[in-house]
């Protein structure tokens, strides 16, 4: 006897049973289930839902409310990230970055170490860290705990549960709205997430869109651009909540861009039926505030910030060298953003801007001060900072600094913003895409689309905007 | 009204940590602070532990409470999406702990199931810990029964005890775990509560203290009973010391694609081998004692 | 008739289900058997999916997935 003899003997058997035999099976073990437990479990009243979860779900899954309540608590969380982390990170940037780096500067000058040390190490390295801890530490201390009250408290499955009908026009697995959420914290953690899609078509449809899910390491770019170019625009008493209400456009935009991408990639090479999911509504848990804020804050907050660490420290000396090896008469920096300018100009960016996307492929968390380092010293108006000198600057002054030296309009803040939420993923997520499709073309086609689409929408949009005059 | 009822069985830690100066209470204590949290430790273990469960139960919450890992925990389905690992040190054993994706059941084919299925079958664990729904057992049962049919080295964590509370629910654990014929540890582990229990349970089935025996036998239709016979004892022919060989029978009566698989490129003979050797040493160690 | 007809609220019994193979199996699994008690407790402000109760929880479908599934309405059982 072989194993091909057991499979055989086994389909010889199977012919014999009945072909609803397997009902009988899953049937069975339902009615021991349910013995078991009737046995063994005493209720006031076993099929009556807690009053409070049905007052909830009434509230939270209602036509109108629904939307209302989800668009709020969103909106809330986004606001209450932007107003609470003005006033710690301009306290960390004044420690770290103001008083930090000249204390360290001058340790080094008078232990003697040589010029091209001190600004590799202090300059670029120091500089590039202090930076990302200022600007991230902040705003990531408030959002994931936020964002995981409402995920404990059971929220999220209503979410998708709303917008369940959204995803199924588009061709979408129901669970891909939970997918995305994820997504919303790191991409790449997003992308994992897509196991529990079961249908392959489905589940790489939910990996190439994960991209256009912000990811944490994008909402800086977001709200920075949100807070001095858009809420500027109005007075100072609304400031905040405009800017937090561009960052929820954008996001929208996000979502918007998912289902579309979505709606397209499964009318075309993506082309299947959709297949049979059940989502399931877990009760409302109360959660426990305290533990999570804890919780979250030990594990995501820091962990995230810790890959932000590991990829900003290489990379602040990365900018230091580009801005301070000199070929020709200038820098290699200047070289790159030169030939980069003509591109830039088209997508009403700037060549600064590209060289940083290109230099932050690791990580989306150091643009911002790749932009700003590389406007001060490369910008038309000189600064009087140092070359290389990975900078922040309070956002008023940060602002000042790219409208003046780097020529900054609303064009280039907006369609920054767009450019971040549409571009390429981290290179963590593009490596997560290739272990979980172990497909060289579905990770091509998750990587170059949204580039492709981050060029047409900034090249569409600047162009309009130029043939109207608005820039 | 719950709370006058005197039932012993919905004792959890809770009440024995609150009782203070009890007995009990200090043992409880006493077992806790024997609990050494190892994270990620990856070193030489004694025991291997799966952790399974329905989605929503709290498993990583178990996961974390006994490895002193924070994986992260949300309240909906699906978090837990591939294999996390673990250690922890409890009465002098180190034991690994594999937290598996949460599923409803191990008979169907999706990504996350089928890491769970392939590691309760093919993994070996010295113990599985099914961690179910106080509030929703009756829905969890059916795993837990699954389960059993592949091994019956379980302890069930019984789990969200606080919740099931705040609901006018009440679970007869004791009875639970007599009609299960495996350990019941009622607990919740949101609070820490239960975790000296859930450790001694489970180090009592990895040594083999408990003879744990699954009681419940699935009932089938006579004709597929005469089938999964006939085939099971095929395949113990074929794979000597395959434990479970009636599940697998049934598996491929059903013409399960994963299992038909591990039938042809031999993983189950492996499985068959381990559980072999294991009877071996077993074998051994009472001879020596 | 089949369970995407229930009127919200309404409780039904599981007479069958349609289809075969691992969907079916799936739905199975969620303890949708022949027998069991079901109850249209919620649906989407989209119109779709609803969430029924089933075995005390609860668990939304799709209507195309609802369509599959034969219930006699109005039956208490246990």
């Amino acid at each position: 006897m072989s194993a091909t003899g057991v499979l055989e003997n086994a389909s010889r058997l199977r012919a014999e049973l009945p072909p609803d035999f397997t009902d009988g099976v899953v049937a069975s073990l339902f009615d021991d289930a349910d013995r078991i437990a009737r046995r063994t479990v005493t209720a006031d009243s076993r099929r009556a839902r807690p009053a409070l979860d049905q007052v909830l779900d009434r509230a939270l899954t209602h036509r109108v409310w629904g939307f209302v309540v989800m668009g709020a608590l969103f909106f809330g969380v986004f606001w209450f990230t932007i107003a609470g982390a003005a006033v710690p990170s301009d306290l960390l940037y004044r420690l770290l970055v103001d008083s930090g780096h000249s204390w360290l500067r001058g340790l080094f000058v008078d232990t003697g170490a040589p010029g091209w040390l001190t600004g590799l190490l202090v300059d670029g390295v120091y500089l590039g860290t202090a930076w990302v801890v200022a600007v991230m530490l902040p705003p990531m201390a408030i959002f994931f705990p936020l964002f995981t009250l409402l995920e404990d408290f059971g929220y999220l499955p209503r979410v998708a549960f709303n917008l369940d009908r959204v995803f199924a026009r588009s061709g979408a697995h129901g669970k891909q709205s939970l997918t995305m959420m994820m997504g919303y914290g790191c991409n790449a953690a997003g992308v994992t997430a897509t196991r529990i899609i079961d249908s392959p078509r489905e589940r790489l449809i939910a990996i190439i869109t994960n991209n256009f899910s912000i990811c944490n390491g994008r909402w800086p770019t977001l709200i920075l651009m949100g807070t001095i170019f858009i809420g500027s625009l109005v007075p100072p008493a609304l400031a905040g909540l405009v800017a937090a209400g561009s960052v929820v456009v954008v996001a929208v935009l996000g979502i918007i861009t998912t289902l579309v991408v979505s709606w397209g990639l499964s009318r075309t090479v993506l082309r299947g039926e959709t297949s049979v999911y059940s989502l399931e509504l877990p009760p409302y848990r109360p959660p426990q505030v305290w533990r999570t804020i804890y919780t979250s804050l030990i594990d995501r907050t820091f962990k995230v910030l810790r890959r932000a660490l590991v990829m900003a420290a290489p990379a602040g000396a990365v900018i230091w060298l580009l801005s301070n090896v000199n070929v020709g008469g200038a820098s290699l920096a200047a070289h790159l953003v030169g030939g980069l300018a003509p591109v830039g100009w088209l997508l009403g960016l700037n060549g600064i801007i590209l060289l940083a996307y290109v230099v932050a492929i690791p990580a989306n968390e150091i643009v911002i001060p790749t932009i700003m380092m590389l406007t001060m010293t490369l910008g038309s108006v000189q600064f009087g900072v140092q070359g290389g000198v990975m900078v922040n600057l309070p956002d008023a002054q940060a602002g000042t600094v790219l409208v003046q030296a780097g020529g900054w309009t609303l064009l280039t803040a907006v369609n920054l913003m767009l450019f971040s939420m549409l571009h390429n993923p981290c290179s963590t997520t593009v490596l997560t895409i290739w272990k979980e499709t172990r497909s060289l073309r579905w990770t091509a086609t998750a990587t170059l689309l949204p580039l492709a689409l981050a060029f047409a929408v900034t090249g569409v949009i600047a162009a309009v905007a130029r043939l109207a005059g608005w820039a | 009204m719950n709370a006058d009822l005197p039932l012993p069985v919905s004792r959890t830690s809770a009440e024995l940590d609150t009782s203070g100066g009890g007995s009990c209470g200090s043992c409880a204590l006493n077992n806790v602070a024997n609990l050494e949290k190892l994270g990620l430790h990856s070193g030489r273990h004694d025991f291997v532990v799966a952790l399974a469960g329905n989605p929503n139960t709290g498993k990583s919450t178990v996961f974390n409470a006994l490895t002193g890992l924070r994986q992260h925990v949300g309240n909906w389905p699906g978090t837990t999406v591939s294999r996390a690992e673990g250690a922890y040190r409890h009465q002098g054993h180190a034991y690994q702990v594999v937290d598996l994706p949460g599923t409803y059941s191990l008979l169907s084919t999706s990504n996350d199931e089928d890491t769970a299925r392939d590691f309760l079958l093919f993994g070996d664990p010295d113990v599985t810990v099914v961690v179910v729904d106080a509030t929703r057992l009756e829905r969890n049962l059916n795993l837990v029964l699954q389960i059993l049919q592949i091994t019956d080295r379980v302890v069930v964590a019984l789990n969200l005890m606080d919740e099931a509370q705040r609901h006018g629910i009440t679970v007869d654990a004791r009875h639970l775990a007599r009609e299960l014929g495996v350990p019941v540890a009622p607990m919740s582990a949101r609070r820490g509560h239960g975790i000296p229990e859930l450790l001694d349970s489970v180090a009592q089935v990895a040594r083999g203290g408990t003879a744990p025996r699954a009681r419940v036998r699935q009932r089938l239709a006579p004709a597929v009973e005469r089938a999964v016979d006939a085939l099971a004892e095929q395949l113990v022919a074929e794979f000597p010391g395959l434990a479970n060989s009636r599940w697998v029978a049934l598996r491929l009566l059903e013409g399960d694609v994963s299992t038909e698989r591990a039938v042809r490129d031999g993983t189950l003979g492996d499985v068959g081998r381990q559980h072999a050797s294991r009877r071996d040493l077993v074998t051994a160690g009472q001879a020596t004692s | 008739m089949t369970l995407d007809e229930l009127p919200h609220d309404a409780e039904a019994v599981v007479t069958s289900l349609d289809g075969s193979g691992p969907e079916r199996r799936r739905l199975m699994d969620l303890g949708l058997l022949p027998g069991i008690a079901v109850r249209a407790e919620r649906t989407s402000p989209l119109g779709d999916p609803t969430a029924y109760r089933v075995r005390g929880s609860l668990i939304a479908l799709r209507r195309s997935q609802a369509r599959g599934i034969h219930v006699e309405p109005g039956v208490r059982t246990r």
